[in-house]
């Protein structure tokens, strides 16, 4: 079954809409108008080589370019089922990140303890009651995969985990506050191949629960865990289907040459 | 390199064999227990008694004063400025602030003798014209600027991805300062507090001048006392005979000051290996 970008929008349910996305830093264009779908309790998966702008793509949704001066935003990405255009100025970027949270490229553990790590974002939530935080951060845990390794020792301090471990504990804090829409930043790029697995066999799993949306430089890794592709070339998204289409049978020549590694 | 190396190292040695060897010949004329437990310290008067406990008590009220004031200030301008601050105005406030540590100390004691503690003085009409409250916190003003550059410099140096994460979980610039950047910086904020300790302990000019230099021995900041250092000015600007008593507890009186600052910035080490973060 093949699917286009149009087929996907009137096939499936929705969790977000990409529509004529621009991004600057400063003076340089980084997106050049993207309409992208994004599927609801899928895997959406964004691939291209290097400074394509998939990162800058997925840092639109949680509005981490806020961070920094002189970044700006043209255009809508759409959030359902209200409709918020989360890149508005009118829009808190607190608000949409207390509904989209995101997992990064190199694991970031807070200096404090697993539990204290995962309890963080709803602390910040105000959330106080401590059975309420001790059931989230175990049912986050347990999401995430790390539950069994880590109950015994929850006041540890999170820099003691190993990397994969780190990174497993990062998506527990990720999943901890109920997000709608996670974002994942390369999340294997610094493990090495049995904590890539075991991630990926999460991230697998985890589209039962969450909308997913995960950038990677690794097209096994695309191919693998997502239902849905978007292949980007310097700041313009190429091509989008569903994933086994644009492997196996991609409908324009760069992605071709993208995905049988003649570059890239 | 090596010899330069070397030559610091020597110094240091050999001063800390001076302050022994000529705290040998003290404690041979007054004996340890007294040095350390007499609460009169009258080394010139006509009996002298030889307790070092008041000078101790005023170099640590002093000081006290002083972190009470640089601390809370310090870190608020750290967090400021290495969180808050636009890029603009922590280029102007930086200067400022490391220009404030360069200003003589002579000048902050007269500042504390005639601004500061006649300003308390409007609200405290009790206070004495020598106390320890007021170059207490003038002392404090002076080492603000060490902790707030050195704190900042260890909050910045938290890598970004800390921050990222901190605001990808929807916290404010607040929640991430407090909860997330400071305790990542804490061994450096720690290192910075130390620091200003040991120049609080350590400070001569202020107390010198403002807080009267009568030894006293009390844990009261608004009464005149005299430290270990104001103490050390004061008898080694006076004439005194090279071998006398007099003359050798000032060495003995130094000994106490750099094992009081040694045995802070053994904490202070400890307390960084205890916090000590891994990014």
């Amino acid at each position: 079954m093949e699917l286009s970008e149009a087929q996907v929008k009137a096939a499936v349910p929705l969790k977000a809409e990409v529509n004529d996305l621009n991004f600057y830093y400063g003076k340089v264009q980084a997106l050049k108008s993207i309409n992208m779908p994004i599927a609801e309790k899928q895997v959406t998966a964004l691939i291209g080589p290097s400074g394509c702008g998939k990162s800058t793509f997925l840092r639109c949704f949680n509005r981490m370019h806020d961070l920094y001066p002189n970044n700006r935003y043209e255009g809508e990405i759409v959030l359902h089922p209200d409709n918020t255009n989360i890149i508005s100025r009118k829009v808190d970027p607190m608000e949409v990140r207390m509904r989209i949270s995101m997992v990064f490229q190199k694991p970031n553990p807070f200096p404090k303890s697993i539990y204290e790590n995962v309890a963080y974002g709803l602390r910040v939530r105000g959330m106080r009651n401590k059975r309420d935080l001790d059931a989230k951060v175990e049912e986050a845990l347990r999401g995430a995969a790390l539950w069994n390794e880590v109950k015994d020792r929850l006041k540890d301090m999170a820099f003691n985990l190993s990397g994969g471990q780190q990174q497993r504990l990062c998506i527990a804090r990720a999943l901890a506050i109920d997000p709608e829409l996670v974002l994942f930043d390369e999340p294997t790029s610094a493990l090495d191949p049995i904590a890539t697995a075991s991630i990926e066999e999460l991230v697998t799993e985890l589209k039962e629960k969450v909308t997913i949306l995960i950038v990677t430089h690794n097209m096994q890794q695309a191919a693998r865990v997502s239902v849905y592709t978007a292949y980007m070339y310097i700041g313009n998204l190429i091509e989008f289907g569903d994933t086994t289409s644009v492997f196996t049978n991609p409908k324009r020549k760069e992605t071709e040459d993208y995905i049988t590694g003649r570059f890239g | 390199m090596f010899l330069a190396a070397f030559s610091a190292v020597a110094i240091t040695l050999a001063i800390v064999f001076i302050l022994f060897y000529e705290s040998l010949a003290f404690f041979e004329h007054v004996s340890i227990f007294e040095f350390l437990t007499s609460t009169q310290w009258s080394p010139l008067f006509e009996n002298p008694q030889y307790g070092i406990l008041p000078l101790v008590a005023g170099t640590l009220v002093t000081s006290a004063v002083a972190l009470l004031v640089a601390v809370p200030i310090g870190s608020i301008i750290a967090i400021y400025l290495s969180e808050f601050a636009p890029h603009k105005v922590r280029e102007v406030v930086k200067p400022f602030l490391e220009l404030l540590a360069s200003v003589p100390t002579v000048v902050f004691g007269y500042f504390a003798l005639m601004v500061v503690t006649p300003m308390l003085q409007t609200f405290m009409p009790e206070l004495p014209g020598f106390n320890m409250l007021g170059p207490g916190i003038v002392i404090g003003i002076m080492i603000i600027p060490y902790i707030a550059s050195l704190s900042e410099d260890a909050m910045r140096a938290v890598p970004m991805a800390m921050r990222e994460g901190s605001y990808a979980m929807g916290a404010t610039r607040f929640q991430t300062a407090v909860r997330v950047i400071s305790p990542a910086a804490i061994s450096g904020i720690i290192a910075a507090y130390i620091l200003a300790m040991s120049r609080a302990i350590g400070e001569t000019m202020v107390v010198a001048i403002a807080a009267g230099q009568q030894p006293n021995f009390t844990f009261n900041p608004t009464e005149a006392a005299a430290t270990i250092t104001a103490y050390i000015v004061q008898v080694a600007m006076g004439d005194l005979p090279h071998g006398s008593i007099g003359y050798q507890s000032i060495f003995a009186a130094g000994l106490v000051l750099f094992l009081m600052t040694l045995a802070f910035n053994i904490l202070g080490h400890m307390a960084r290996q205890r916090f000590r973060e891994v990014y």
